[in-house]
């Protein structure tokens, strides 16, 4: 009986032991790792214990280095214009798709096949679009009568965007699409019995009651949208100059050609911190959520 | 759904939904339509869809694992057979292994009260946005140095005295490393996905699995997998999914005889001529996951919905 219940008690550490082995070992010893390597003269044949000890100098060199800089402006600028283009016109589609038709499944599975494909096979495609004599964009411009326009040399991060945008507005297409969806129906037919518009519908009561999961649905677009890295690099390479240069590219270009492997990892730690404070929101906004729903519900008790 | 009334709809509707199918799967025909031109055909762009198919940048691509010389090939350059063989195996085993380790973990995180599981799930929530460009720095750095058997001592002398080489034998560079960090990199997310799946079995089934004499770990495998299989699913094909798209990490640990395609491709589109070629190849890097998402899409939308719906 005694060795039943010392069997029970580690049973729970046999299950999490594999999972929780490998994370420590290629996650969490990493990381803390590059943390402390962010505060040493690191150079990539060196080992880190033979390396030099410099404080905050990497950071603070990060702070007044203009490529940083631009390499962050660009990242934000990316980012937010993204999301933002991503969220309404994926949320305008399902508000607008959201019938019942044959053929939704359909229609879903075609609108997810952008999204699984490599991202490297996706700048693939997009950059021979983009050419300037042969690409589809530029051909479909002179065919009715326009000039061609020098997308990856001229308009960029505008390129790098509309890629983006056509890769994941469909993500949030579909998780909108479920969300409406799954609205409680009595709201929607209350409000059309008492006369109210389509319009009057979608702002009064279609999205207030999708707002929740349209929020994680954006943090957890806007958290991704600092991870793309293989569309710019096949697409621009960050180029031309550092005009679509992501802090994630920049990362991957001062690890290996520029070899400053401090530098590096102080700049993954400022990249780690501002989406520290991105999840900690998201947690934070769902943790609220929650108990506001259980407040709602405690209330509709007590009342009834 | 038992009511399956379909509405009609204006035409404005179905021209919009056409509009959309077209923009959506486009750029993946072009590929497809441009895999099987030749490289003049597709820069002078004559014909659109109309043209001689040719399966020459096909063969091209797989030279090294054809059992005939193309024709037209002099040198073999690239090797997409190799790559294709290193990516299986990585996706594969890394697949499932996150599966397995994560299942595991996140049945425990559910069903049973230890100390350490809030922190535990607290952490594999957090990790779930690290970037892998983040991880590029630290990953690069110990799976070259401190990750390696040493040639000095422990195992890596006794491989040394025993199998003779140099003794000293790194992460970096072997198929091993880069699984390594493939399920680290996805352990958090399946773990949070399939604990939603296991939330939803009934806990008087395990219940009565024990009242039968099954130990935990039966009950586990013969009880409570077999009832979450959608979440397996789900959670596969995004592990997959990341494990064969990858690029950043897989080219920092991979040498010449453990390369990716991603990274094959990567390698070979900077260069000017060869442009079927490197579009042949990236359809046979797109074919797995096209396939999974033509048979297995309400999977993939069930793991996308219950990743945002509970946050």
């Amino acid at each position: 009986m005694a060795q039943r219940t010392s069997l029970n008690r580690i049973t729970p550490y046999m299950f999490v032991a594999p999972a929780a082995l490998v994370m420590i070992l290629a996650l969490f010893y990493p990381i803390s790792y590059m943390i402390w390597g962010s505060f040493r003269d690191w150079d990539p044949s060196q080992s880190l214990s033979e390396t030099e000890f410099v404080g905050l100098a990497n950071y603070a060199k990060l702070l007044v280095d203009p490529a940083f800089h631009a390499s962050f402006w660009v990242t934000m600028i990316f980012a937010f214009t993204v999301v933002t283009v991503e969220m309404i016109l994926g949320v305008g589609l399902a508000l607008l798709l959201d019938r019942n038709i044959r053929g939704m499944s359909v229609l879903r599975t075609l609108f997810i096949l952008p999204m699984m494909i490599a991202p490297v096979v996706v700048g693939l495609v997009w950059r021979y679009m983009y050419h300037q004599t042969y690409g589809t964009f530029n051909r479909f411009l002179e065919s009715i009568g326009l000039e061609g326009v020098n997308w990856l040399g001229q308009n960029p991060l505008l390129s790098v965007i509309m890629a983006d945008i056509w890769q994941w507005t469909p993500f949030i297409f579909i998780l909108s699409l479920a969300a409406l969806q799954s609205l409680p129906k009595s709201a929607l037919e209350a409000a059309r019995i008492d006369g109210a518009t389509g319009w009057q519908q979608i702002i009064y009561i279609k999205l207030p009651l999708m707002m929740p999961v349209l929020i994680v649905t954006m943090l957890l677009r806007l958290i991704d949208a600092f991870k793309v890295l293989e569309v710019i690099l096949v697409l621009t390479g960050g180029g031309p100059g550092l005009s679509t240069e992501i802090l994630a590219l920049r990362i991957a270009r001062t690890a290996r050609e520029f070899r400053e492997l401090g530098e590096a990892a102080a700049m993954s730690n400022y990249l780690l911190m501002l989406l520290m404070v991105l999840t900690l929101g998201m947690f934070a906004f769902t943790r609220w959520q929650e108990a506001r729903a259980r407040r709602l519900k405690f209330a509709a008790q007590e009342e009834g | 759904m038992a009511d399956k009334t379909y509405e009609r709809q204006n035409p404005a509707y179905y021209a919009l939904i056409g509009l959309l199918i077209f923009m959506s799967i486009g750029p993946v025909i072009l590929l497809l339509a441009n895999s099987f031109k030749l490289d003049v055909d597709i820069q002078s762009g004559v014909g659109g869809l109309l043209f001689m198919p040719t399966i020459r940048n096909y063969e091209t691509a797989l030279c090294d694992i054809l059992w005939y010389e193309p024709e037209h090939l002099r040198f073999c350059t690239i090797r997409f057979g190799g790559a294709f063989i290193n990516s299986i195996i990585i996706a594969l085993v890394s697949t499932v292994l996150t599966l397995v380790f994560g299942c595991m973990a996140a049945y425990a995180l559910v069903r049973f009260r230890f100390m350490g599981r809030d922190s535990l799930s607290l952490s594999t929530l957090a990790v779930r946005m690290i970037p892998p460009a983040v991880l590029l720095v630290p990953v690069f750095g110990l799976w070259n140095n401190a990750f390696c058997l040493d040639n000095d001592y422990g195992l890596g002398m006794w491989i040394r005295d025993t199998f003779g080489g140099r003794g000293d034998v790194c992460l970096a560079g072997t198929h091993s490393g880069i699984i390594l960090i493939y399920v680290a990199m996805n352990l958090p997310f399946v773990i949070w996905i399939l604990q939603s799946f296991i939330v939803q079995v009934p806990p008087s089934l395990e219940e009565a699995a024990r009242v039968d004499g099954a130990g935990p770990f039966q009950t586990f495998f013969l009880v409570v997998l077999p009832l979450i299989k959608p979440g397996l699913a789900a959670a596969s094909i995004f592990t997959f999914r990341i494990a064969w798209n990858e690029y950043l990490l897989a080219s920092a640990l991979a040498d010449r005889d453990t390369m990716t395609v991603p990274i094959l491709i990567v390698n070979n589109a900077s260069e000017f001529d060869g442009l079927g070629t490197i579009m042949a190849t990236g359809m046979l890097l797109a074919i797995p996951p096209i396939l999974f998402t033509l048979f297995a899409s309400r999977q993939i939308i069930t793991g996308m919905t219950a990743g945002a719906v509970k946050g």
